[in-house]
């Protein structure tokens, strides 16, 4: 396994190459209503999270509602 | 929910072509519970409340959105905490995403200290966002050169502060709000620094079309009992504006008749 070291909301962690960032998501609980997520700054629809492949020092933020405002 | 007293036909807040039948907004910055949000919710009759973008907790327990949405309210997500026109873009094309809605609060500060809007960069983004089909709500200073240009530029409404965010000021320039008022053809919110009833009151007596309001309700005391104040105020202050408050007067006038008071005979 050739592993990838990106950043999830400013944590390290190394993955699989070939994981899917709809894998990932779903490994944090994190693929469901609610959630939008950037990938290097750019927003990745969910309709593509199940193309969207990881690449080494990729930076995700994956944020959803929280009070505010 | 039908407002709670007067007969005037209230024909509601009409924003972007939608209509919500409260004209009291809440912010959910401050709540400490769930549970305290649903009550203040239902307490406040706000149909529209708004949240904020932040990184998903796994650990959070309950779900804000659930809560809001369960107690009969729209989240309406804000782009609370971003310095830049990037940021703040970036934070309402996944707000979109995640809410699926084309709704946003604008909100572009210039520092943590005073949480003031940044003017330009705040210009930027809601240039951008109506570009993308957003339907921005711009947070903004009291200037009404500033109003009037957030409004040229297509947004849906113009939010002007009353005085800096969670400062409970009040409304520290009422001359420049009824300028903004005179001037607006989109509605006008007053946003931020509202500290108590009479605040609220004061903001729809000036003319403004809704009030947003947060810490005044999930950092008082009570919070369901200041959600319940607001609610009267910024009903209160409608139907005072409508009903047509008297003039000022530098000297008295009097109430009663002049005419019919008895005369002492001088015995």
């Amino acid at each position: 396994m050739t592993a990838v070291s990106v950043r999830i909301n400013g944590e390290a962690r190394s993955v699989d190459s070939r994981t899917t960032l709809r894998a990932l998501l779903d490994d944090l609980g994190a693929a469901r209503d609610g959630v939008a997520v950037a990938l290097n700054d750019e927003i990745v629809l969910r309709s593509s999270w199940d193309a969207t492949e990881l690449h080494d020092n990729d930076t995700l933020e994956v944020l959803s509602a929280a009070p505010g405002g | 929910m039908q407002p709670l007293g007067g007969e005037a036909a209230e024909p509601g807040l009409v924003i972007g072509g939608r209509r919500l039948a409260s004209r009291l907004i809440l912010g959910t910055g401050g709540f400490s519970s769930l549970d305290t949000v649903s009550d203040a919710i239902a307490a406040s009759g706000a149909d529209v409340v708004t949240v904020a973008m932040r990184r998903l907790d796994p650990t959070a327990r309950g779900s804000l959105l659930d809560v809001v949405r369960q107690a009969g309210a729209s989240p309406l997500p804000n782009t609370a905490g971003c310095f830049t026109s990037r940021e703040a873009v970036l934070t309402a094309r996944l707000a979109r995403e995640a809410l699926q809605t084309d709704w946003i609060k604008l909100e572009v500060i210039a520092d943590e200290r005073t949480l003031l809007p940044e003017p330009v960069e705040l210009l930027n983004a809601a240039e951008a966002l109506v570009e993308e089909g957003f339907t921005v709500l711009p947070y903004a200073s009291d200037d009404p050169v500033l109003a009037r240009r957030l409004e040229s530029i297509g947004c849906a409404a113009v939010m002007p502060l009353g005085a800096p965010i969670g400062s409970g000021l009040g409304i520290r320039n009422a001359h420049n709000i009824q300028l903004i008022v005179e001037q607006a053809t989109v509605p006008v919110i007053l946003d931020a620094g509202i500290g108590t009833a009479s605040d609220a009151a004061l903001a729809m007596e000036l003319g403004c079309d809704g009030v947003l309001l947060a810490s005044a309700i999930t950092r008082a005391q009570d919070p369901v009992g200041m959600a319940r104040a607001m609610r009267l105020a910024v009903e209160a202050g409608w139907l005072a504006r409508s009903a047509g408050r008297i003039p000022k007067r530098f000297h008295a006038l009097a109430s009663s008749e002049h005419e019919g008071r008895l005369e002492l005979a001088g015995l």
